[in-house]
C-alpha cells in the first residue's frame, strides 16, 4: 500500500451541504509527476473536491496525506504552505500591473525599505523562462493574450511556495488551439521536473492528448479511476454520464433532412456586413428552419458577428436585413423588438444576472420589451418561468432560486429560457456549450435542432467542431476577421480545419 | 401554531431584518437608560393646535427630510451608482423657494419693511412646484452625467456636490435668506391628527414610489442593472434611461427634503441646509441593508435606516451629550452598523436565532 510515489492520498472523502450531498466516500490519489484528469458532469463533485483539497471547504469525514503525512487542510492558504498551489478557470491576477509584479506580489524582494526592482524583475523572467515563455516581464500583463496571463498564473502558482501539486481548473477553457498546446508544454515540463497536476477540463481531445490517468466522479460518488491509455472515449463518456450510449449515438442522426422542397425563405441577409478593426466586410444569408453553423479560432471575427448581428456594435459599412427589413437601430433592444435573440459568449459577464431568481431571469428579456409601464405580474412570470423550467429541463428546487447557485448548464439554458419567451425569429447562440457538462451540451444541441425545426433561424457559434458539424445545414468559416468559406453539412472536419488554419 | 418558526424564518430572511434589529437595540437601550423616553405629551399650540409631542415624534418630524433623500439614494445605489449632490440639492431647492417667496421679487428697492412682510407675490402651489422642479433639474443633470456622458457616479456627482451650494448662494445673492411668509412653514411645522405633516410625506412618498418600482417593472430592472449592467444591456433593458430616472427621483426627493427643512428653519441658507445629508443618507441606506454595489433594495428598509440614525441623534440629545460630540457619536453608530452588518456577527447571531439543524439531517 505504501507507495512512496502518491503525493496526494485523499481516503473516504465527504462533504455534506445544507440539502445536498456534495461529495460521498471518494477515494483520489495523485503521484508525482504525473497528470491527472478530473472529470465528470456539473455537480459531480469535481470542485467540490478541489475545494477541500485547497482548504477552500473543510472534509465531513475522510483523511487527507500529503508525502504520506495526514495532514488537516485549514485553509487556502494553509494548502499553498502545504506545496498545493490552484490556478482557477478565470485569471485571477491584475491586468494593470506588470507581469514581474503580479508574478511577485506580496514577496518582492526588497532593498532599504523599497521594492528592489531589478532584481524583482529578474526574479519574475527567471520564473517565467521556467515554463519557457520569454515575455517582457515589465509589461502591464493586459499586454498579453489570454494564454500568456494563464501562463503567468502558472508560474505565480509555483513560485509562491515551491509547488508539488499544482491543480488547474478549466485552464483552456478560454484558449485556442495554440496556446492550449503552449499550455501542454509547459505542463509536460512539470510533469517531467515531478510535480503532480491535477487537471479539470471539459475537452475529451485534450484529456487523451496529454493525462496519464483519469478519475470520474458522478453526483458526488466516485465511479473509478483510470489509465487513460486503456479507456476507449466511449467508455468514458458512459462513465460520466451514467447512461447508455444509444442517446449519444442518437445524436448523430438527428440532424433533419434538408431540401424536403420547401421554399426557403431568407430571414437574415447581410450584404458587405462589417465594422473596421472587428469584421471584414460579410456576405451571409440564413434562412428559417436552418442552423448556420460558424466555425473559427478563438480571434477570427465569430463573437464579433454575432455582436454586428445582434447590435451590440454598430456595423460600419454594409447593410443588414432582417425578416425583409433593413436594419436601423443596431442596438440590443431594437434586435429584441425585430425578433433577434443572442445568447453571448461570456455568460457570467454578459448573460445571467447572477443574484437574480431565475424567474426574474428568464422574463428579463420579455420584460424589456413590454417596456416600463405595461407589467407582467407576478403570476404571469411564475406560469412563463416554470413553462421554460419544464420545457428545457432546468434543475432547480424552484423558480425562486438565484442564478448564480446554478450549475453552469443550467444557467445557458436560464438565458435560452429569457430569449425563447420573446418568442424570437433569430436565435444567435455565441458558445452556448462552454464550459458545461457532456449532457448538458447534448440537450442544447438538442434543443437548437428542434427550434430550428420549429421555425427559428439559427447561428451556431462553438469552438468544438464536433457540435458544429453535428447540427448545422451550412457552416461558414471565418478566419482573421475575414468569411473565408462556406461549406454545405456534408463537408468533413478535416477541410473544415484545414481552412480555419488557413492551409487551403 | 406552526407558521410562528416560518414567519420567523420569512423576517429573517427579509431586507428589513437587520435594520429593525439595529433600531431596536437602540430603542431598548432607551428603554433601560431614559425610561422617559417614550413618553408621549399632548401640547396645545397657538399657531398649530393640538399635537403630540416627544421624543419619537422628534424622531420622524427632524428625520423626515433624511428619510426622503434616503428613498432617492437607495434607487442610485440599487443601480450601483451614488449621489453625492443630494445636500446641495436640498440648498438649491431651499433658496428656490425663498427667492420665490421674497415679496420684493423682482423690486428694485427693497426696503426691510417689505422683506419681513408675512406674504408673497407668488403663488404657493407655483413656489412648491419651482421647489420640485429645481430639484429634479439638478438629478436630470446628474442623471445625464452618468448615463449618457459615461462619467463615473461619483465624481459626477461630486461637481454638483460643490457647485450646488455655489448656485444656491447665486440663487439667494449670497444672503441667508430668513422667509416670513407663514403659509409655506405648514411642510415643516404643522401638524395632521396631532402628527407633523412631514410624517405623512415621508409615508405618501414611500408608498408611491414603492408602487413605481414594484408594480412597474422599473424595480426589477433598476436592481437588473445594478447587478450587472452588461447583461441587463444585453437583454434589451434601457440601462442608460434606468440610470437616468434614478437620479432624476433622487434629486426630486432632495427637493423635497429642501422644501420641508427650509420650512422648518424659516429661512435657506446656501451653505448649511442639507448639510452632510448625502453621507447620512448614504449610512441609512446601507443600515438598511441595500449593497453599495447595488442590487436588491428595499425603500422601507432605508426609511427605517433613517429612523434609526435620528433614533440614535435623539437619544444621544436626550442622554445631555452636547452637540458638538454628536459626530464623535454617530461615529459610534457606524462602527456599530458594520460590526452588525458583518459576516463574523451574522453568524453569531445566526446561531443564536438557532439555524441549528443538525448536520445529518441534511445530508439526504
Amino acid at each position: 500500500m505504501a507507495d512512496t510515489n502518491d503525493i496526494v492520498k485523499m481516503l473516504g472523502i465527504a462533504k455534506f451541504f445544507p440539502g445536498v450531498v456534495a461529495l460521498e466516500d471518494v477515494d483520489f490519489t495523485l503521484r508525482k509527476g504525473e497528470i491527472h484528469a478530473l472529470m465528470g458532469e456539473n455537480g459531480a463533485g469535481k470542485s467540490t473536491l478541489i475545494k477541500v483539497l485547497t482548504g477552500v471547504e473543510q472534509l465531513d469525514e475522510g483523511t487527507i496525506e500529503l508525502d504520506g503525512k495526514l495532514v488537516q487542510v485549514r485553509s487556502p492558504q494553509h494548502s499553498q504552505e502545504l506545496g498545493i498551489s490552484t490556478v482557477y478557470q478565470e485569471v485571477n491576477l491584475c491586468t494593470n500591473i506588470s507581469v514581474a509584479e503580479n508574478v511577485m506580489l506580496g514577496r518582492e524582494p526588497r532593498r532599504l525599505g523599497s521594492i528592489y526592482w531589478r532584481k524583482m524583475n529578474e526574479q519574475a523572467r527567471q520564473a517565467i523562462n521556467r515554463l519557457s515563455v520569454d515575455i517582457d516581464v515589465t509589461r502591464p500583463l493586459g499586454d498579453y493574450s489570454v494564454a500568456i496571463q494563464q501562463m503567468v498564473a502558472i508560474s505565480r502558482a509555483l513560485e509562491i511556495l515551491s509547488a508539488k501539486v499544482l491543480i488547474l481548473d478549466e485552464p483552456t477553457s478560454s484558449l485556442d488551439i495554440h496556446e492550449t498546446n503552449l499550455l501542454f508544454d509547459v505542463m509536460r515540463k512539470l510533469k517531467s521536473e515531478g510535480i503532480g497536476i491535477v487537471f479539470i477540463t471539459h475537452f475529451l481531445d485534450q484529456v487523451y492528448q496529454i493525462s496519464d490517468r483519469i478519475t470520474v466522479l458522478r453526483n458526488g460518488k466516485l465511479v473509478g479511476t483510470f489509465e487513460a491509455s486503456s479507456l476507449p472515449r466511449v467508455e468514458l463518456v458512459a462513465k460520466m454520464l451514467g447512461r447508455s450510449l444509444t442517446e449519444l449515438d442518437a445524436m448523430v442522426k438527428v440532424k433533419p433532412e434538408e431540401g424536403e422542397g420547401k421554399e426557403k425563405k431568407i430571414m437574415v441577409e447581410a450584404k458587405g456586413l462589417g465594422r473596421s478593426g472587428h469584421l471584414e466586410p460579410v456576405d451571409l444569408e440564413l434562412s428559417v428552419n436552418e442552423v448556420l453553423g460558424i466555425a473559427g479560432l478563438l480571434g477570427s471575427g465569430r463573437t464579433e458577428l454575432a455582436d454586428l448581428i445582434f447590435g451590440i456594435d454598430n456595423p460600419d459599412h454594409g447593410s443588414l436585413i432582417v425578416d425583409g427589413e433593413k436594419v436601423k437601430n443596431f442596438s440590443p433592444i431594437g434586435s429584441l423588438k425585430r425578433g433577434v435573440a443572442l445568447c453571448p459568449e461570456d455568460r457570467k459577464a454578459e448573460g445571467v444576472v447572477g443574484d437574480l431568481t431565475i424567474r426574474e431571469n428568464i422574463i428579463l428579456a420579455l420584460q424589456a420589451r413590454y417596456g416600463w409601464f405595461k407589467y407582467l405580474n407576478v403570476q404571469k412570470q411564475n406560469k412563463i418561468a416554470d413553462e421554460y423550467i419544464h420545457l428545457l429541463g432546468i434543475v432547480t428546487p424552484s423558480n425562486e432560486q438565484l442564478v448564480k447557485n446554478l450549475s453552469g448548464g443550467n444557467q445557458q439554458k436560464v438565458i435560452l429560457a429569457r430569449w425563447l419567451a420573446t418568442d424570437p425569429k433569430v436565435l444567435i447562440l455565441d458558445e452556448p456549450t462552454r464550459g458545461i457538462d457532456v449532457g448538458a451540451k447534448t440537450e442544447i444541441q438538442k434543443l437548437v435542432i428542434r427550434l430550428a425545426e420549429e421555425g427559428k433561424s439559427c447561428v451556431f457559434i462553438s469552438s468544438e467542431l464536433e457540435e458544429v458539424l453535428r447540427i448545422s445545414h451550412r457552416i461558414t468559416v471565418l478566419r482573421d476577421q475575414k468569411k473565408v468559406a462556406e461549406y454545405s453539412s456534408g463537408v468533413d472536419d478535416r477541410t473544415i480545419i484545414q481552412t480555419m488554419a488557413g492551409e487551403v | 401554531m406552526k407558521n410562528i418558526p416560518g414567519l420567523l424564518k420569512k423576517l429573517r430572511e427579509s431586507q428589513l431584518f437587520w435594520p429593525l434589529v439595529a433600531w431596536a437595540i437602540i430603542l431598548i437601550f432607551d428603554a433601560i437608560f431614559l425610561p422617559n423616553f417614550f413618553k408621549l405629551g399632548i401640547i396645545d399650540d397657538p399657531v398649530y393646535g393640538k399635537h403630540f409631542y416627544g421624543n419619537m415624534i422628534d424622531v420622524f418630524r427632524n428625520g423626515a427630510p433624511m428619510m426622503l433623500v434616503a428613498m432617492g439614494m437607495t434607487l442610485v445605489i440599487a443601480t450601483g451608482g451614488i449621489d453625492l449632490s443630494v445636500g446641495a440639492v436640498i440648498a438649491i431647492s431651499a433658496a428656490m423657494g425663498a427667492v420665490l417667496i421674497n415679496p420684493a421679487l423682482g423690486n428694485q428697492l427693497i426696503t426691510n419693511e417689505i422683506l419681513t412682510r408675512n406674504s408673497t407675490n407668488t403663488p404657493l402651489p407655483l413656489i412648491i412646484l419651482a421647489d420640485l422642479a429645481a430639484g429634479t433639474v439638478c438629478g436630470l443633470w446628474n442623471g445625464i452625467l452618468v448615463s449618457r456622458a459615461r462619467i463615473q457616479p461619483m465624481v459626477a456627482t461630486l461637481i454638483l456636490m460643490v457647485a450646488g451650494r455655489g448656485i444656491a448662494q447665486l440663487i439667494t445673492n449670497g444672503q441667508i435668506m430668513t422667509i416670513y411668509y407663514t403659509p409655506y412653514f405648514w411642510f415643516g411645522n404643522a401638524y395632521i391628527l396631532g402628527l407633523p405633516v412631514s410624517i405623512f410625506i415621508v409615508i405618501l412618498v414611500l408608498i408611491l414610489a414603492t408602487i413605481l418600482v414594484r408594480k412597474t417593472p422599473i424595480g426589477l430592472f433598476i436592481e437588473s442593472v445594478g447587478i450587472n449592467t452588461k447583461s441587463s444591456y444585453y437583454s434589451g433593458i434601457n440601462e442608460k434611461n434606468v440610470k437616468l430616472l434614478v437620479y432624476i427621483f433622487s434629486g426630486f426627493c432632495a427637493a423635497i427634503a429642501g422644501l420641508i427643512l427650509s420650512s422648518y428653519v424659516h429661512s435657506a441658507d446656501g451653505n448649511n441646509n442639507g448639510l452632510n445629508y448625502e453621507l447620512d443618507a448614504i449610512l441609512a441606506v446601507v443600515i438598511g441593508g441595500t449593497l453599495m454595489t447595488g442590487g436588491r433594495f428595499s425603500l422601507l428598509a432605508s426609511v427605517i435606516g433613517a429612523a434609526v440614525i435620528w433614533t440614535f441623534t435623539v437619544t444621544i440629545y436626550a442622554l445631555g451629550v452636547p452637540a458638538n460630540a454628536l459626530m464623535a457619536a454617530k461615529a459610534v453608530l457606524v462602527m456599530m452598523v458594520i460590526f452588525l452588518y458583518s459576516d463574523y456577527s451574522r453568524r453569531i447571531m445566526n446561531r443564536i436565532f438557532g439555524r441549528r439543524r443538525p448536520q445529518h439531517d441534511t445530508a439526504n
